[in-house]
């Protein structure tokens, strides 16, 4: 008879499964393990001096200003955002040596300004596309020193790619003229 | 002795049933763990923009989240529709960033302290002037390692 009972405890144990199963279904739909992905930015340390002001040759700076109607102009000419990334890609690698345009790579400079009433969903598309600028650079000339994709590369050569190919992105204290919503 | 045979033949599968819920246990176990729930509402319109140069963000305890966006419907009344940032779980201005910070650091071991990350979930539709001072901020408050949180977008 106690063998009996014991029997009868381990169908219990049988539905523990379907118990077990069910809670494991819940867990498994309610929580979305929502990988948080976004643009990596390092700001600049802050000093209450104000910045020393460096003397640039102008044909080094690509200056991007975005106003608070969401507009661009890119070294005086208003852009589409959309053509923001084929005119980064030329100005920094200038492949024809235009004479306005950086002296090589690791001296172009990215210059972004924006203002205070700037739609933070055009900033950061500005702010994408500079960035993928770069990465596509980057990615050619890892492709042409190392045959290997930039992603691959160990950190030395990472490294080594981006010095020739330096991210300098200098963002300006932005302008106050448009309506803060 | 036939009755005995098949009555052993039984038992056995009995036995192996009775060991899977120990291991969706530890299944659900290992999923209650890992998942983090966030503790905090989010109390302001969060519908972050899409972008492309996407980075992992690593380590979910060296994270800390700074949401700005408009207040949502049912918290108008208090915070007003202007964009505010949230810190933890309560609308907070711009000074509290550096005790938020500090809060968060303290809860970090000393080693892992570098590695911190701030990530800023603005809404697309926040216009700058508030995300410039809580850049600014952050600037001051030294922790210069952030990420614009964004959406993946396919070209």
């Amino acid at each position: 008879m106690p063998r009996n009972s014991r029997m009868s405890n381990e169908v219990n144990a049988g539905s523990m499964a379907d118990i077990a199963f069910l809670l494991l279904i819940f867990f498994l739909v309610t929580t979305t393990i929502d990988v948080d992905k976004g643009v990596l930015v390092k700001l600049p340390p802050w000093s209450e001096e104000p910045p020393e002001t460096l003397e640039l040759k102008k044909r080094n700076v690509f200056s991007v200003l975005v106003n608070a109607d969401n507009q661009l102009l890119v070294r005086g000419e208003l852009t589409d955002v959309k053509e923001l990334r084929e005119k980064a890609k030329e100005f920094i690698r200038n492949p024809n040596a235009a004479p306005d345009m950086s002296e090589s790579p690791n001296k172009a400079i990215i210059s972004l300004k924006n203002d205070r009433g700037t739609e933070y969903s055009t900033y950061l598309e500005v702010y994408n596309e500079l960035k993928a600028a770069y990465r596509e650079l980057r990615e050619v000339e890892s492709q042409k020193k190392f045959g290997k994709m930039y992603e691959f590369l160990p950190r030395d050569k990472k490294k080594e790619i981006n010095n020739i190919i330096p991210l300098v992105l200098s963002e300006a204290e932005p302008t106050n003229f448009g309506d803060e919503k | 002795m036939s009755k005995f045979s098949r009555k052993r033949g039984k038992e056995s599968p009995a036995i192996s049933t009775a060991s899977l819920p120990d291991i969706i246990f530890m299944l659900l176990f290992f999923f209650m763990v890992v998942t983090v729930m966030r503790d905090s509402t989010i109390m302001v319109a969060n519908n972050v923009p899409n972008a492309t140069e996407l980075t992992k963000l690593e380590k979910k305890s060296l994270v800390n989240y700074l949401y700005i966006g408009k207040p949502l419907e049912q918290y108008r009344g208090t915070y007003g529709s202007s964009p505010r940032l949230q810190l933890g779980d309560k609308i907070s201005e711009i000074d509290d960033i550096p005790l938020f910070l500090e809060e968060h650091r303290s809860g970090v071991p000393e080693k892992q302290r570098p590695g911190i990350s701030s990530s800023l979930r603005v809404d697309g539709e926040v216009t700058m002037g508030i995300v410039t001072d809580v850049k600014t901020q952050l600037r001051k408050s030294n922790q210069l390692k952030i990420n614009y949180s964004a959406k993946p977008r396919v070209d």
